[in-house]
This record gives structure tokens, sequence and C-alpha cells, in this order.
């Protein structure tokens, strides 16, 4: 009689802890859905709209005429001619460039935006000043940004070839954006210009967290400030910086207004974005263009897991107490 | 192991004065403790003994010599901080090796003194550990133990045990009591906490306000106490301090009235009082008894029982509130009324300055050696 008594108590308990739980999980539902409306609408649905298109022979002028032909935008043969985004030395040199550009631009920033931190990091007068100064091209529009540093990169009446011309270091004007070989070069100075406030900034945040007293405690040991920055510092805010770099990275694999601003459709630095824009609106081929989105989703989709999964190893290791 | 003298030293943050010219010679192997309450600059003096902050003006010597513009490696001290201040990243032994990496010591050498560290502090299971795995007391284990590999000439702790629970801070306390014996070494301890200043210490130094209230042995202070301030500061529940009226001068002492009271004795010097004058009476809660007899009456307000002995908060006629400390379970109850007996032989009389007049007569054992050890 008690055992049964027991288990019915034991068993309302439960029923009672369920219905709460799951009041819990409608309100969550609830209170989630709207996000996951709004995300399947923006985000959601273009994906999957791309990628169907991706397997179409879409074109702009008529979208209602399309006919699924499988993955031949991305790969086909026709008289043993390999045609499709895959085979397309254009596609390849876009991802080349891509790449270049990311790497180079991602490196420079992380190295700029830690010595920015590091100084913003040390007291000294009007350093609020100087904190917000520094944000300054990061808060520009890139639109904005690109148009502007392209009339200062102009050949004829730009600024930086007046200044350089002036001081005796060219003896000719450059076309900085439209020279193949200083273009690419052009497009990551202003890329780094821009985006090294972003990296300065959460940089400091990272150093902003670090304890003081380690320091005092390294100064008692005598240990010198170099070797307290590669053994103390950086391996206390390398998470922070991971993270920060996989950010910037996702922004500099689809990468695309400033380069398109910059120098329009040139070879020497189109990028994925670039290449698939041309395709859809230029060449109107919805289907070929989406082909190469889809592609250019893929590689930033792989690249962000290689990245996180070994970032995510390695900022395990900086464990912080 | 070394002596540290302070002479003068003043210091300044901005324009205000944090350590008005402090004067104190710490010998060589003592365990002196800086106590008094927060703000009152002990951290900043052990700072400025550590070389972790400029001193504005003054001299100070470790060993003999001038460390002004000294850095804190060139003084050779170690410091133990409030916090531990381990390295989160690194794992118990390259925390305790890394001080020593870069001066001469070669590998083996460097091995060798963690692991005699790690043993002494019984850290040696615990060396592949990262600070988060260690307990609060193992971590604070490891920062002692960063400071025993340095071999420094002085230790000095800052409040090393203030975030540790009850319990292992009276068994860390015990440690650094024993280390304090093998290492024979100097060692400056801060701490808020008068218990701690208590039992380690070989001479406390009682700070307040940047200056200096008293410096002496435990017992010393705790029977002779310069002043008010020390006098309240030592010793836990605090001092009472009764309003009383000198009614009677002698050689041996004076007769005070305490509230309305009939005269009661204390021997104390009595140069410079007259009857009339208006002083105030010192006594600890552990030198009264309440009872149905008693110099003073009141009405018991609130009772606190700790099993081997009890409070009790007594409101005296006068408003006052004073606390009484009884052995066992408390027979009076809340409300009711009670007398306060005195023992005199314990009690202080305090100026209008605030300055004690010094006792008279002879010094138990304790005090005598204390005394002397003192002087």
């Amino acid at each position: 009689m008690t055992l049964a008594l027991q288990q019915d108590g034991t068993a309302t308990r439960k029923a009672k802890r369920s219905n709460l739980s799951s009041a819990r999980l409608r309100a969550a539902w609830l209170f989630l859905a709207p996000m996951m409306i709004a995300l399947a609408a923006v985000a959601g649905w273009p994906l999957l709209r791309t990628i169907w298109l991706g397997f179409t022979d879409a074109n702009l002028t008529d979208l209602s005429q399309s006919q699924f032909i499988g993955f031949e935008n991305y790969l086909s043969y026709y008289d043993g001619e390999a045609y499709g985004v895959l085979v397309d030395a254009e596609w390849w040199n876009a991802v080349w460039n891509t790449l270049w550009f990311s790497v180079i631009s991602v490196g420079l920033e992380t190295l700029f935006g830690l010595l920015i931190a590091l100084i913003l990091n040390a007291e000294f007068k009007g350093r609020g000043l100087v904190r917000a100064a520094v944000l300054i091209p990061w808060a520009i529009p890139t639109i904005v940004s690109a148009k502007m540093w392209g009339w200062m990169l102009h050949d004829q009446f730009g600024v930086i070839n007046e200044i350089l011309l002036g001081v005796g270091i060219l003896s000719e004007p450059v076309a900085w954006t439209a020279d193949p070989s200083t273009a690419m070069w052009a497009v990551i100075m202003v890329d780094v210009w821009k985006t090294t406030p972003f990296m300065a900034l959460l940089t400091l945040a990272a150093l902003q967290m670090l304890p003081g007293d380690i320091y005092e405690a390294a100064r008692v040991d005598g240990i010198n400030p170099i070797r307290v920055f590669f053994k103390v510092t950086l391996p206390l805010i390398r998470p922070a910086i991971i993270v920060a770099v996989i950010f910037r990275s996702l922004d500099a694999l689809r990468v695309f207004d400033l380069i398109y601003v910059l120098t329009s459709s040139s070879t020497s630095t189109m990028s994925m974005s670039v290449y698939a824009r041309q395709q859809l609106v230029d060449f109107q081929e919805v289907g070929y263009g989406s082909a190469a989105a889809t592609l250019l989703f893929i590689v930033i989709a792989l690249l962000t897991t290689i990245t996180v999964v070994a970032g995510g190893l390695k900022s395990g290791e900086g464990e912080q107490s | 192991m070394a002596d540290v003298t302070l002479k003068g030293i003043v210091k300044d943050f901005g324009s205000t004065r944090i350590i008005h010219g402090v004067d104190l010679q710490i010998k060589d192997r003592e365990l002196i403790v800086f106590v008094g309450p927060s703000g009152c600059g002990k951290s900043t003096l052990l700072r400025l003994i550590a070389g972790l902050e400029d001193i504005t003006d003054g001299d100070m010597f470790i060993d003999g010599d001038l460390v002004n513009q000294r850095s804190p490696k060139e003084r050779k001290i170690a410091m133990v901080f409030q916090s531990y201040a381990l390295y989160p990243h690194m794992n118990v032994y390259e925390n305790m090796a890394f001080g020593l990496e870069l001066s001469k010591h070669s590998k083996e050498d460097i091995k060798d003194k963690v692991m005699e560290a790690a043993r002494i502090l019984e850290l040696t299971p615990l060396l592949e550990r990262k600070p988060k795995q260690l307990s609060g007391g193992q971590r604070q284990r490891v920062a002692i133990g960063r400071a025993i590999v340095r071999n420094p000439k002085v230790f000095l702790f800052d409040e090393p045990l203030s975030n540790l629970d009850a319990a292992l801070r009276v068994q860390m306390r015990i440690e650094i009591a024993k280390l304090h014996q093998d290492m024979d070494a100097t060692m400056v301890y801060v701490t808020h906490d008068q218990v701690e200043a208590m039992t380690l210490a070989d001479r406390i130094v009682v700070l307040n306000a940047g200056r200096i209230e008293q410096v002496g042995s435990p017992l010393e202070l705790y029977h002779r106490p310069r002043n008010k301030f020390v006098a309240g500061f030592i010793g836990s529940p605090k001092m009472n301090f009764i309003e009383a009226q000198v009614t009677g001068v002698a050689e041996d002492g004076v007769e005070l009235s305490v509230i309305g009271s009939d005269p009661v004795k204390v021997a104390v010097d009595p140069t410079g009082l007259a009857v009339g004058d208006k002083v105030e009476f010192g006594i600890r809660p552990e030198h009264m008894g309440s009872g149905t007899e008693g110099e003073l009456s009141g009405k018991v307000e609130v009772i606190e029982e700790l099993g081997e002995s009890h409070f009790l908060h007594v409101r005296l006629t006068d408003g006052s509130l004073i606390t009484v400390q009884g052995r066992g379970d408390a027979t009076a109850k809340a409300g009711e009324s009670c007398k306060v007996k005195l023992d005199c032989s314990h009690a202080h009389v305090f100026g209008g300055d605030g300055f004690a007049f010094s006792k008279l007569g002879t010094l138990g054992q304790h005090e005598k050696t204390a005394t002397l050890e003192g002087a």
C-alpha cells in the first residue's frame, strides 16, 4: 500500500514537471518563432532558391522559362570539351584572387590591430579621444570609403600620385587601380585601412579582460616585457584573436563592394562575388551565376568549418581561469 | 635574508597623500604583520617595499642597501598576491619555473628548485594541473611556491588568505607560520584580519590613515594599546569604551566613576589628570561579567551564543551599548535587567586626545618579554 502510494506520488510529480517543462518549451518556441520566420524568409529562401537556380538554365530576361539541367552549369561535356564553372579559368582566377586577398588583408589587419590595441591599452592622456578617432575608418560605409580612395588613387587627379610625384618617389603617375600589378595591392591597402579598427577593437576588448595582477607578479619576478608579451599576453588573448580572424575571414571571402567600386570587373582583382555578379547581371546567366554563388557558399562554409574546428581546438588550450 | 628599514616613507597618489612619513625597522628573520582597516595604506606600504610603486619621499633600505630606485627584481623580494596572480595558461610547474627561466639557472637547477618547493608545499601530485583545476588553497600554495623558488631576501604577503573560506584560512595560517619557522626568512604580511595578525606576527604594525599607530608584539598591543584606535582594533569583539569621570588621583592609579557608579580604581599613571576630568574608560568584553552584582547596570538587548562562550549586548543607563563575554551558555534573557561587573586590573583609561594613560604595576610574564622585544 505504502509502495503504491509512493509510486503514485512520484508519477504525479513527474507529470507535473513535464507539464511545466513543456510549457517552458512552448514559450521558448513562441519567442523564437518571429526570428526563425524572418531568417527563413530573408536568408533561407534566397539560399535555397539560389541553389535551385544553379541547377537550371535560367536567364535574367525571363526567369519563368527556366528548365532543370542537373549539374551542367558546374560541369558538362560537349564534343569532348568540358564546360561549366568548375573548368572556367576565370572562376579559378577569382577563387585564387579571393584567397590571396583574404589571407593578406586579414593577416595585416590582425597584426596592425594587435599593435594599435596594445597602444590603446596603455594609459595616456586623451586615450578616449584616440580610441574614438581610430574607429572612424570602420564607421564609414564601405561604398563611401571605396569611392573616396578611388579618387585619392586616381591616375590623373588623385592626391596619392600628386604627393608621390611631389616628393620625387614617382616620375610619372601610376594608375593604381587599373594597373594589374598594383590593383590588388591597392584593394588590400584600402581594406586594411578600413578594417584594422575592427580588429583593434576586438583585441583591445580581450586585452582589457586580462587580470592586472599577473603583470605585477611578472614584474616582481623580473621578467622582461617582451617575454611577458609572448609568454603571457599572447597566449591569453589568442582565443579572442581567433574569433576576430574568423569574423574577418568570413567578410573577406565574400568581398564585393570594395573591389567592384575600386576596380570594377577587372580580371586581376576579380573576387568570387564579383565573378558571380558578372555572370548573373552582365551576362544575364542566372543559372550559371547561381551555380557560381553556390560554389562560393560551399567554399566559405568549408573554410569556416575548418577554421572553427582548428581554432576551437587551439582556444581550448588558452583556458582562462 | 635581510632586514628592511623604512625612513620617513611618503607616498602620494596625485594630490592625495596615502602614506604620511612612515619610519619602521623590520628585523632580519622577523615575521611582521601590517594590520589596519581597509584604506589605511597597508597594501600600499607593502607595494612600496616591493617596488611596485614609486616612493614619493623618504628612504628604503633592504639589507643595508638603498633601494628607492631599484626594480622589484633587484630588490630580491618575492610577493604573494591576494588573488594568487597565477598565469592561467601555465600548469603548476610552469607557474613556479617561469620566474627562473631567464635568470642564469640551468634546466636541472630550475627543476630541483621547483621540485623542492613542491615537496615542501605538498604540490608534487599537482604539478601538471592548470590553476583553474586547483582549489583556492592549492592555488595559494602554488603562489607561495613561486615565491620560495626565487629564494628571496624578503617575502611579501598581500592579504594571502582573504579569498579562502574560514576553515582553509586557519589551515593555511598554520602552514605559513610553519613555513616561516622552516625558511627562517624575513616576511612582511598584510592583513585586515586581526586574528591572523595576532597568531602569525612576531610584531604587529597597526596602521590607520597612512600612519603607524603602534608597533609591538601581539600581546603588547593587546594589553598595552597606545591609543583608542589600537585598543579598538585589536581584540574581538572590540573593547568597550564608556564615559567616566575622575573622582580621585593617587600615585598608584586613578579612581573613576563610570557613568555614576561607585568609584573604581584603575592602575594607570595619573600624570596630567585631575579630579573632575572627563575620560574614557576602556574594558574588553572578556574582562567583564554579568550577574546580580556589579558596578554598572543595564538591560540585555541581544544575546549571541557561541557554545563555548556567549556575548551579551547590554544597554547601559546612559544609553551606550556594551558587549559582555561570559563562559558557556547565557543565563540571562533578552529584555532582562542585569548588573555588569568590571575586572579593573585589565581596564584602560583614555584621555580626550585618544591616547592611553600608561599602565602601572607588574606585567605578566608574556607581556614583559613582549615589551622588551618590542622596545
